[in-house]
């Protein structure tokens, strides 16, 4: 039995993920696709590197410039998987009218929501990637493979991958049983969450309350985590205390927390749909 | 029995597509409270760069000025150059192209109506930016600066109306075009650091998009001393420019969609739905 459900899983993970990116992808030509997925990271990055050229002392020589290059470029996956996934209810639902048959299917909802998240996250890993070799090669961010922590860099982008799928399994329970204000659900924890944990700056200049809040981020020592695998220091003081070892048990504990979490909430939201007759409804289309 | 004019027409059709852009956005106001969030959380986490590279204050006021224009930047992208493309697919397009109006009217409708909603929501980016940051600002001129703000919006909007008619032929592809105009606009119009950083020559290209100059042009008219050495161009050539791109986008909107009209006569697949 426990077999057949994972078998279950992975074939709902798999399709889900063709689906997403047939969705994600068939609107253009592989190359006008390209350009799409490329111009908007690299322009995103390229506001950061304008703002330290025109203002920061040595512009993008200046020491903050490499953490946060790497912080803005990671911060692509936040809020691809996390709107990937919650969207996925919200388009299935009210745009293509299917999830009424998802629900009908022999399939795992949390495994199909997180198959949509995933075609998000292969295109954010393209985008990432991309951007990081543009920091190497063309703003001189120092990144010598040789000194490169793989291993922290490996766990940590495991661990924040799969934080941000069941972050987006919340918020999908959340766009189940909201109207048509759930289509910004995903972008308002997106943005709320970019100015919190620190992603194109040290947490250490936000006013004291909103540090509180994004220490008690798992994103915040995710980002922490990744800046120290690739350039082997972190960014400001606050977290400077905490080893590296700390903060991979961190992210496993936060994981760990927000996996029974999600879970729980997606089912709670799930039964409460179902009684109210939301899985169908349409408000937006 | 009398017969309204074309120009009564005309002001009926603009002041009923205005009408359920202006109140609709009212009906829902979680909108409303979305949209503005989203902006200053954006503003914010820009305001706390330049806080961390110890820039001087007057950038705080750019990338809350910048913040604001975003919303209508968005609003032109979203509620009037995918539009078209909208009513297409809800079955309303072929509906105002055979009703006895112009087109030009109903964009126009759109434009003002989305303006007023848009305006509502840029005011309240900027008062929550300049009370949460303290932004003092030094006004060098009052008719300028409405000038230039006023001319802004009229390029920006023609801007839209005829991307509205562009876009419309694009179909499926309309919202991802929409969606790679936003980063890649905010970085070449300068809308959260002066686009004299981008270098003349780039700053002069991006001027096709009004927002540049009109930003340009107004950071000059409230934070005159920091913008001397950002400075892209004269606050008049930029006037003049943006008066030039309303007259022209405006034309060559009324120009687009007379092709449009005529394609969707001749060809018949303007109405067809799901492209």
């Amino acid at each position: 039995m426990t077999r057949q459900r994972a078998v279950e899983s992975i074939r709902s993970l798999k399709t889900a993920a063709w689906l997403g990116w047939q969705i994600e992808s068939n609107w253009a030509s592989p190359f006008l696709f390209a350009v799409y997925s490329i111009a908007k990271p690299i322009a995103g990055a390229l506001i950061l590197v304008l703002m330290y050229m025109v203002i920061a002392p040595g512009g993008v020589q200046n020491p903050l410039f490499p953490q946060i290059f790497v912080g803005n470029a990671f911060y692509i996956y936040v809020a691809m998987v996390l709107m990937g996934v919650s969207q996925a209810v919200v388009e299935d639902r009210e745009h293509y009218g299917m999830l009424k048959y998802i629900y009908v299917a022999p399939l795992n909802i949390h495994a199909y929501l997180v198959g949509r998240g995933a075609a998000q996250a292969a295109m954010a890993t393209v985008a990432v990637s991309i951007m990081l070799l543009f920091g190497i090669a063309v703003l001189g961010i120092p990144m010598p493979p040789a000194s490169i922590d793989w291993g922290m860099l490996f766990a940590a982008w495991v661990l924040g991958l799969a934080g941000l799928a069941f972050g987006g399994i919340f918020l999908g329970g959340i766009s189940l049983i909201t109207a048509r204000h759930s289509f910004y659900v995903g972008e308002a924890v997106a943005g709320a969450l970019y100015l919190l944990c620190g992603a194109v700056f040290p947490i250490d200049v936000l006013p004291k309350p909103l540090q509180l809040v994004g220490e008690a981020l798992p994103l915040t020592y995710w980002l922490e985590a990744l800046r120290r695998a690739l350039l082997g220091h972190g960014a400001g003081e606050l977290l400077s205390s905490l080893t590296d070892r700390v903060l991979l048990l961190i992210l496993v504990g936060s994981m760990a927390l927000l996996a029974v979490l999600s879970i729980g909430f997606y089912r709670w939201a799930e039964n409460l749909a179902r009684e109210k007759g939301l899985i169908d409804m349409q408000t937006m289309y | 029995m009398s017969y309204p004019t074309r120009w009564e027409i005309f002001w009926r059709t603009v002041m009923g597509r205005a009408y359920p852009r202006v109140v609709g956005m009212q009906r829902e106001r979680s909108w409303l409270f979305f949209d503005t969030l989203l902006p200053l959380l954006q503003v914010s986490a820009f305001v706390f760069i330049y806080r961390a590279i110890q820039a001087p204050p007057e950038f705080t006021g750019f990338v809350v000025l910048g913040g604001a224009m975003t919303a209508y930047w968005l609003n032109v992208l979203w509620s009037m150059a995918t539009q078209f493309y909208w009513e297409k697919e809800t079955g309303n397009l072929e509906l105002y192209i055979i009703a006895p109006t112009s087109l030009m009217a109903i964009l126009l409708g759109m434009a003002i109506g989305g303006i007023v909603g848009t305006t509502v929501r840029a005011a309240a980016v900027i008062a929550l930016g300049l009370l949460i940051f303290h932004v003092s600002v030094s006004i060098v001129s009052v008719p300028q600066l409405l000038g230039v703000f006023l001319l802004t919006l009229v390029a920006l909007y023609g801007l839209g109306m005829l991307f509205s008619s562009l876009f419309l032929q694009y179909g499926r592809q309309a919202s991802h075009l929409s969606n790679l105009l936003q980063e890649p606009i905010f970085l070449v119009s300068g809308f959260y650091f002066p686009v004299r950083a981008l270098g003349f020559a780039a700053a002069l290209g991006a001027s096709v998009i009004p927002v540049t100059l009109g930003l340009d042009a107004m950071r000059q008219l409230l934070f005159p001393t920091m913008m001397a050495q950002f400075r892209f161009l004269d606050v008049r050539i930029e006037l003049g420019v943006l008066a030039v791109l309303s007259i022209g986008f405006l034309w060559a909107a009324k120009r687009a969609l007379s092709h449009m009209e005529d394609l969707a006569r001749r060809e018949g697949r303007l109405t067809i739905r799901g492209q």
